[in-house]
């Protein structure tokens, strides 16, 4: 299954954190590497979405509907610049 | 009101379809009137969400394949055999319909006259849609940034925006066009698939370093941002939007 | 609210066999693929099957011997949380029974987990007594890569993000320890029929 990227998720960003997203700069967790959300690799077709590190595939970030309320985790995942 | 900073929350607009036209027997574009549209940036897409009687909603995004200074919102929407919003946008939808979306959304995949050249494009199959955003911007901008289009699709018919683009609309802009499955006899451009040499031909070479954007489908869109990398282009200057399946 | 699209319907068919389909679920005929991730590639001569954790007896199977157990051809209906319901699919595999006669354990709960990293949770009683396989053909092919091959969890009776694709082994545990989607939100059981979705459903 092909992965696309943060592109594809870019709206649910914009609704979670009132503003673009997809130029701002993250560090990965697992690997520490920085990469821009829209280069994340998102997989949209789950039951959540799931946006891994591009460097090491890893999970940075997971959006999951739970009942109406959009929950988004970034816990594997700092962001570099102020989101 | 225009050219505003504050960063504003995106809510659900409606648009009412204008007209539908037929770009080729897969792919309709879809233009839209949609009263107080704030603007977009060429290369930005739109989500749209359907809604059935019974409540049930299905959200899909589409590149705006019209430029900032075009009149109407135009989406251009390729038909997926086993989609669940394609087929609805190409088969159902009429003018006079109201279509659910919001948007701009976007700053990424975005190319605007002050950024400059050399531009390339490359896209596969409808990958090609946010292109003819930033080709019209950069008419309408008259802009001076030399620009190519590299644009892979299976066959003539298969061809988004055929015309516009066999004809030269876009004065000045260097089309180049690759045919995957079948091509005319006499077929002057590109046969089979873009790959490392036909690429090198059409890029610029790094030290020019070209602003590059490709669009079109992930594997697509990942070899030709491989193959440009290994070339020398700088990474930071490649900008890829990865589209679900398409016909390349 | 949003206003109607016309004519929008989607592709969901209509419910022929209300009985079958628990609330909320639509049936269809396609067979989705859904992924947290990349479809792993682990060559056959690399796999292997691990029961382990609070075990007396921990196994392991190469692929060949694997396919040498003794295999079911289950017919079951499946429940994907993002409510869509798939009728009578055909399964070949291992009943979990198979694999644990020899485990010697009374751990009340497991984790399934899978190349990838993925993992889902599940009581033990939810996959004894021929309720759970570790399939390995679906239609009578082979299991593509892409619907969980070469051999994925089947557990019909839960939502099927609990039938773990890919997977590698079960390890028994004292507790219940939320997996993958479990972690993010859904619900540690996972039962269609009463509509457990997420935690606190």
């Amino acid at each position: 299954m092909d992965a696309l990227d943060g592109n594809a998720i870019a709206g649910a960003l914009v609704d979670h954190f009132g503003h673009e997203m997809t130029m701002a700069e993250m560090r990965c967790s697992h690997c520490e590497s920085t990469s821009l959300m829209a280069e994340l690799r998102v997989y949209t077709k789950a039951p959540g979405v799931v946006a891994r590190c591009p460097a090491c595939d890893e999970v940075v970030m997971v959006i999951v509907d739970v009942r109406g309320v959009e929950r988004v985790d970034m816990s594997h995942m700092e962001m570099v610049t102020p989101a | 009101m225009a050219g505003t900073a504050l960063p504003r929350r995106l809510s659900w607009q409606l648009g009412r379809v204008v007209e539908v036209v037929d770009e080729t027997p897969q792919t309709k574009s879809i233009v839209l009137d949609v009263p107080g549209w704030q603007g977009h940036r060429a290369g930005q897409h739109v989500d749209v969400r359907l809604t059935a009687e019974d409540g049930y909603q299905a959200e899909r995004s589409y590149s705006i394949s019209s430029a900032p200074e075009d009149p109407h919102v135009v989406l251009t929407v390729e038909r997926l055999d086993d989609g669940e919003v394609s087929p609805y946008l190409t088969d159902v939808l009429m003018p006079g319909d109201e279509l659910e979306l919001r948007g701009p959304i976007g700053g990424y995949f975005v190319w605007e006259e002050p950024l400059g050249g050399p531009l390339l494009l490359i896209a596969g199959g409808s990958g090609v849609a946010p292109f003819r955003a930033i080709l019209r911007h950069w008419s309408a901008a008259h802009s001076s940034a030399p620009t190519r289009l590299l644009y892979s699709s299976r066959s003539l018919a298969d061809l988004i925006y055929r015309r516009e683009l066999l004809d030269g609309v876009y004065h000045g802009v260097e089309v180049r066009i690759a045919l995957t499955r079948e091509w005319p006899d006499d077929w002057q451009g590109h046969r089979g698939r873009i790959g490392d040499e036909l690429l090198q031909q059409v890029a610029w070479v790094p030290s020019e370093h070209p602003l590059v954007y490709i669009c079109g489908p992930t594997g697509f869109v990942e070899a030709a941002a491989q193959s440009l990398v290994a070339e020398g282009h700088d990474p930071r200057r490649v900008r890829t939007e990865r589209f679900g399946p398409t016909g390349t | 609210m949003s206003p109607i699209s016309r004519g929008f319907v989607g592709r969901r068919q209509p419910v022929e066999a209300s009985s079958r389909v628990p609330s909320g679920q639509y049936v269809t005929r396609d067979f989705p693929v859904l992924s947290a991730g990349p479809t792993p590639h682990t060559p056959l001569d690399e796999w292997s099957f691990t029961i382990s954790g609070q075990v007396g007896e921990p196994a392991s199977w190469t692929w060949e011997e694997f396919l040498a157990l003794p295999s079911e051809t289950p017919t079951v209906d499946i429940h994907c949380v993002t409510k869509w319901t798939k009728l009578d699919t055909t399964w070949k595999g291992v009943s979990v029974d198979t694999l644990l006669e020899a485990a010697n354990t009374e751990a009340p709960y497991l984790t399934a987990w899978s190349d990838g990293g993925y993992t889902t949770n599940l009581a033990l009683e939810d996959v004894t007594d021929g309720k759970a396989w570790v399939a390995y053909e679906f239609g009578g092919e082979p299991l593509d890569s892409e619907h969980g091959g070469p051999a994925r969890l089947l557990v019909p009776r839960l939502y099927f993000w609990k039938s773990a694709k890919w997977v590698r082994g079960l390890t028994l545990t004292p507790d219940d320890e939320p997996g993958f989607w479990e972690t993010y939100g859904y619900h540690n059981h996972g039962d269609p029929w009463l509509e457990q979705r997420y935690q606190g459903d």
